[in-house]
């Protein structure tokens, strides 16, 4: 579904990821752990197409089939990817409501969005508040998570990253989330970067894959990051 | 017709005075609308008030007006030289994207169609005319309330006020007049939307408004697109008397072409616990320098200035509010949201100024400026003369630039750029354009959608 082809990445001329080679496969979740700056959200802004990220000549990313290192973000989310962001931006002024209307105009009927946001946020026990506010403003780190879980599950798109998605949230919240991600996942591929166990409880992985200095330095299934739990990335070591 | 006054055309009467400024143009435009001899006299003055004053010192560039260049009154028919094609291509094109109907492109050509507005305009008239309300044109109030028009007209904003007010005073044509008897609450707006009349006659209108004792009225001005004027020279004045007790709220939402020099002079005198409530937006013209005004002279009364300003290419917005704090337990706000884009300027000036024995007022001012690009430039003038210790006062600025990590993350959701960019910029506006009805806050949005696409100019 997702593929990286010898993914190098630099920021302000300093590399971070260094010839990353992977293939994401759809039906699939993935748990990308490793330690701080091992370059783990910086390899989900560069899937999602942060213009801030500086790719090498022969680096190329793949989306079923095509290549989509050119694209701008909003075409790669057009193509199927979203990214839901580890600390989620607060925009004055601008609704949730507006924002999925935007996202989806010409495909899906306004009325029918603001149905489903209402219905995905009784799910997900959201405040529907939240939905007629400024996005994010004043919300807690808890519900900003919330919010990012809402907008990918109106938007809808097949290969879903979501960067630590559990931390700054209570266990009840993490459970409603994990276990929405759960009911859909069938035909999607998820992408879960974390620094702990946690989710990984309710949100079960057929592959844990360890970073470690911009590289996967290791790929295994769910024992893996059992052994992370227990004895730290210091084993891990290519 | 008015061609028997002077210079007419074959078959399609247009009467203009001709180019340039003069006692005789005075005096002739005064003698066409058949005015009474205190008006006549009132224009002269103020003629002479023009001659003598000095053009503003501060805000854009005004050395490029030729008044010699300008015609002062102008009406044109159907035949005016200006038909839909010959309107500016910026103009055109934003028409056809907003879409307006063909009847009204026709309009704002200057073809007939002010027929069908006029009768518009009569029906909501009648069921007004029964509370007592007046809504009229300034020229007809003049004929037929005279005494009204008299004993406010130029009172609150005197020809020698500014170089533009006493032009203004001296050629003024059109604008509208609005009387509101006491204790009347006027629900739904009355719109200058269609006022055509107004247009037509020229660039310098009149508005006059009062509100007796305990009345409401929401006045709405201008058109969300553009209005075309054949002159590159508006100077409009507003004056509002708003009495004890009574509201008035000023909604303006104005797009001119970007050859429009704007120089607006508008003000409130509000009464005792009166509220007086401008809301401004400003998005085309070339220049516009506009600060509208209240003036709290009774006890507890009131203002309020909620402002928008867009300065796309070539243009400076130097707007703008002045509150004047005369009497006690008297209270201010000013809301100011500018945004500049493309190498556009934004300048917020401001005067807030509470007199001595003005006791227990309060004044609050917030401007934000939101800049798009590094060629584009926004300045804050707010000045403060508060001569009364017991004032409570709260001064907010803040200039922020469309964040690339906000564009990116709306991008990341599948939002086009230009999209992203126009939700943020209406997000930034939110709290002033949410005061603005419904119908107008659409258009603003689009219009501000539009500028962001850059594909208007």
């Amino acid at each position: 579904m997702l593929k990286l082809q010898s993914l190098s990445v630099s920021i302000n001329g300093k590399q971070i990821l260094h010839k990353i080679d992977f293939e994401f496969a759809k039906g699939k979740i993935y748990a990308i752990m490793g330690p701080n700056g091992s370059g783990k959200s910086t390899l989900a802004y560069t899937i999602m197409g942060h213009p801030t990220y500086k790719l090498a000549k022969n680096s190329k990313i793949f989306y079923n089939g095509q290549e989509i290192t050119p694209l701008p973000a909003n075409e790669r989310a057009e193509k199927g990817i979203f990214l839901s962001y580890q600390t989620p931006l607060s925009l004055a002024g601008v609704k949730v409501n507006q924002l999925l209307q935007l996202a989806l105009s010409g495909k899906k009927d306004p009325l029918f969005i603001r149905r489903q946001a209402l219905k995905i946020a009784k799910q997900l026990r959201i405040n529907e508040d939240l939905l007629n506010r400024s996005l994010n403003e004043g919300a807690s780190g808890g519900e900003r998570k919330k919010m990012e879980v809402l907008q990918a599950a109106v938007l809808d798109k097949e290969l879903m990253i979501f960067d630590e998605i559990d931390t700054g949230v209570d266990v009840d919240a993490l459970k409603s989330i994990a276990a929405y991600l759960r009911r859909f996942q069938k035909d999607k591929a998820y992408i879960i970067i974390t620094h702990y166990n946690r989710i990984l409880h309710y949100l079960k992985p057929h592959f844990v894959v360890i970073m470690d200095k911009g590289k996967i330095v290791r790929v295994g299934d769910r024992q893996l990051a059992k052994q992370v739990e227990k004895s730290g990335y210091g084993e891990m070591g290519s | 017709m008015d061609y028997r006054y002077g210079f007419s055309m074959p078959e399609k009467a247009v009467f203009k005075t001709r180019k340039g400024l003069d006692e005789q143009v005075v005096n002739e435009i005064s003698r066409i609308k058949k005015e009474p001899p205190w008006m006549t006299k009132f224009r002269l003055k103020a003629y002479r008030i023009f001659q003598k004053k000095a053009l503003p010192g501060w805000g854009g560039d005004l050395s490029k007006i030729n008044f010699e260049e300008i015609y002062y009154y102008l009406k044109p028919t159907f035949s005016r030289a200006s038909s839909w094609e010959e309107l500016p291509e910026e103009i055109k094109k934003t028409y056809d994207i907003i879409g307006v109907p063909q009847a009204e492109k026709k309009f704002l050509a200057g073809v007939s169609a002010q027929y069908e507005s006029e009768v518009v305009y009569e029906s909501i008239n009648k069921k007004l005319r029964k509370l007592g309300v007046i809504f009229c044109d300034m020229d007809t109030a003049l004929q037929k309330y005279p005494k009204i028009v008299k004993q406010y007209f130029g009172t609150l904003i005197p020809p020698h006020d500014n170089k533009f007010a006493a032009l203004n005073s001296a050629v003024w044509s059109g604008g509208s007049f609005v009387y509101v008897p006491q204790g009347i609450k006027v629900d739904l707006p009355l719109q200058a939307y269609f006022r055509i009349n107004a247009e037509r006659f020229g660039q310098f209108e009149r508005t006059l408004i009062i509100a007796e004792e305990g009345s409401d009225v929401h006045y709405i001005e201008g058109c969300t697109a553009p209005i075309y004027t054949t002159d590159s020279l508006h100077a409009a004045v507003v004056e509002i008397f708003v009495k004890k007790n009574a509201r008035v709220r000023y909604t303006t939402v104005q797009n001119w072409s970007t050859n429009v020099y704007n120089l607006v002079t508008k003000r409130a005198r509000a009464e005792s616990h009166a509220l007086m409530e401008w809301i401004d937006c400003n998005i085309g013209s070339k220049l516009t320098m506009k600060y509208p005004s209240v003036y709290l002279y009774g006890e507890g009364a009131r203002g309020e200035v909620l402002s928008i300003a867009f300065a796309g290419r070539n243009q400076l917005q130097d707007a703008g509010a002045k509150m004047l704090h005369f009497a006690p337990n008297t209270s201010s706000r000013i809301v100011s949201k500018s945004i500049s884009k493309d190498g556009g300027r934004t300048s917020y000036r401001g005067l807030v100024q509470v007199m001595p024995g003005a006791k227990n007022s309060s004044v609050y001012v917030s401007c934000d400026a939101l800049i798009i690009d590094e060629k584009s430039r926004s300045d804050t003038y707010p000045y403060m003369k508060i001569k009364e210790s017991e004032t409570e006062i709260q001064h907010e600025a803040t200039v922020e630039k469309l964040g690339d990590e906000k564009l990116f993350y709306l991008m990341a959701r599948g939002l086009k750029k230009v999209d992203a960019e126009g939700l943020l910029v209406n997000g930034f506006i939110e709290p002033v354009a949410r005061e603005i009805p419904l119908e107008y806050s659409i258009e603003l949005n689009r219009l501000i959608n539009l500028e962001m696409s850059g594909s208007v100019g």
